[in-house]
């Protein structure tokens, strides 16, 4: 008998398979969204040692059991927050810093260095309004950080580049330019500015 | 001269899909590659509140999820108050620092300062629940902790 070669599998059907599995992975992907306002917890302390603050140096931001926002004993409204915080951090009353350009109101806070926000919650009070709360006074400090790395990265080659590209670029592997002088930038700006979020209990 | 004639077809070819598989299991490749299956499967509600001033979570770095959030449907038997979720199961606020401490002894020793707290909290929950496990985890030393948002415009949340 003649040697019969063995037929040809049909292929046609692969590409109903293939579909098959893309649909069941397209469905099951959940692009993973993990992003975030990051916070760092005070640790406990045992001394209970005063500090001393003067009273003009606290911005207080009161948020009730009724997601009404009290600052500084005054009723507003949430989307003022974030102009309020920036005039009090701003401010600059004892002119020892040089890049505010707030009223110098000697009522008001002495320098960003000095100038606490203090943020008091109840436990009655939704996590949607305090996250947004949060999301307003971290946005305030973003604000006058930008401003100040406008002012102060052309002066080190850094130019049109806000705090937040400054951070992008440093965490980039791929950023073309010198890290170290960029780490500083950012380093000084965080000084400069500190984030000083006091949360009560 | 009939004979050229008769082999002549005016219509066009057939679009040769022969290619076709390859570009599916591309594709298939691809999804395969970018998945990340559910690591937790929530018996909770968890939508989360949006904010734009965000900082995207490094992964270079360990991550523990605590998750909050009034029972879903069909564990109305939980109660109807939020609640957190440790791993796969229902927890109390008790039960915060074992977990981190578990958590931690799973990591490498260089790991364990870096670990990252990511709270996914319910928007409606309240801010009780919230504060006491803030004092859990000041308890168990694990300070770095992450409001894990979603991208969007933050005064929506209150609507």
């Amino acid at each position: 008998m003649a040697k019969r070669s063995a037929p040809e599998v049909n292929a046609g059907s692969m590409a109903d398979i293939a579909f098959l599995l893309l649909i069941f992975f397209l469905v099951t992907t959940t692009i993973p969204k993990d992003s975030g306002i990051t916070r760092k917890l005070p640790p406990i302390e045992e001394n209970d040692e005063d500090v001393i603050i003067k009273e003009k140096n606290i911005f207080t931001v009161l948020l009730n059991g009724k997601d009404q926002l009290l600052v500084e004993d005054q009723l507003m409204e949430i989307k003022d927050l974030r102009k309020a915080a920036v005039k009090f951090l701003d401010n600059g009353g004892d002119g020892t810093c040089t890049y505010c350009k707030g009223a110098k109101d000697p009522k008001s806070s002495d320098n960003p260095d000095k100038a606490i926000i203090s943020l008091k919650n109840d436990r009655q009070t939704s996590y949607a309004a305090y996250i947004t709360v949060q999301n307003e006074l971290v946005a305030a400090y973003n604000q006058l950080r930008n401003r100040r790395a406008l002012e102060l990265g052309p002066k080190k080659g850094f130019s049109d580049m806000d705090f937040l590209a400054m951070e992008k670029a440093y965490d980039d592997p791929k950023f073309i330019g010198n890290k170290e002088k960029l780490k500083e930038v950012i380093e000084q700006i965080k000084i400069e500015i500190p984030q000083k979020l006091s949360e009560v209990e | 001269m009939s004979k050229f004639k008769s082999k002549k077809d005016n219509s066009l070819p057939a679009v040769n899909t022969a290619s076709l598989p390859d570009i599916v299991f591309m594709l298939l490749f691809f999804f395969m590659v970018v998945t990340v299956m559910r690591e937790d499967n929530l018996l909770i509600e968890n939508r989360l509140p949006q904010a734009d001033q965000v900082e995207k979570l490094d992964k270079k770095y360990p991550i523990s999820y605590i998750y909050v959030g009034k029972p879903a449907k069909g564990y109305e038997k939980f109660g109807t108050e939020a609640r957190l979720q440790l791993n796969d199961k229902l927890a109390e606020i008790s039960e915060i620092q074992a977990f981190i401490n578990s958590e931690r002894a799973a990591l490498r020793e260089e790991l364990i300062p870096k670990l990252t707290v990511s709270l996914k909290v319910d928007k409606e929950a309240n801010m009780g629940i919230v504060g006491d496990i803030k004092k859990e985890l000041r308890k168990a030393s694990a300070f770095r902790i992450n409001y894990t948002t979603a991208t969007g415009d933050a005064t929506k949340n209150l609507d």
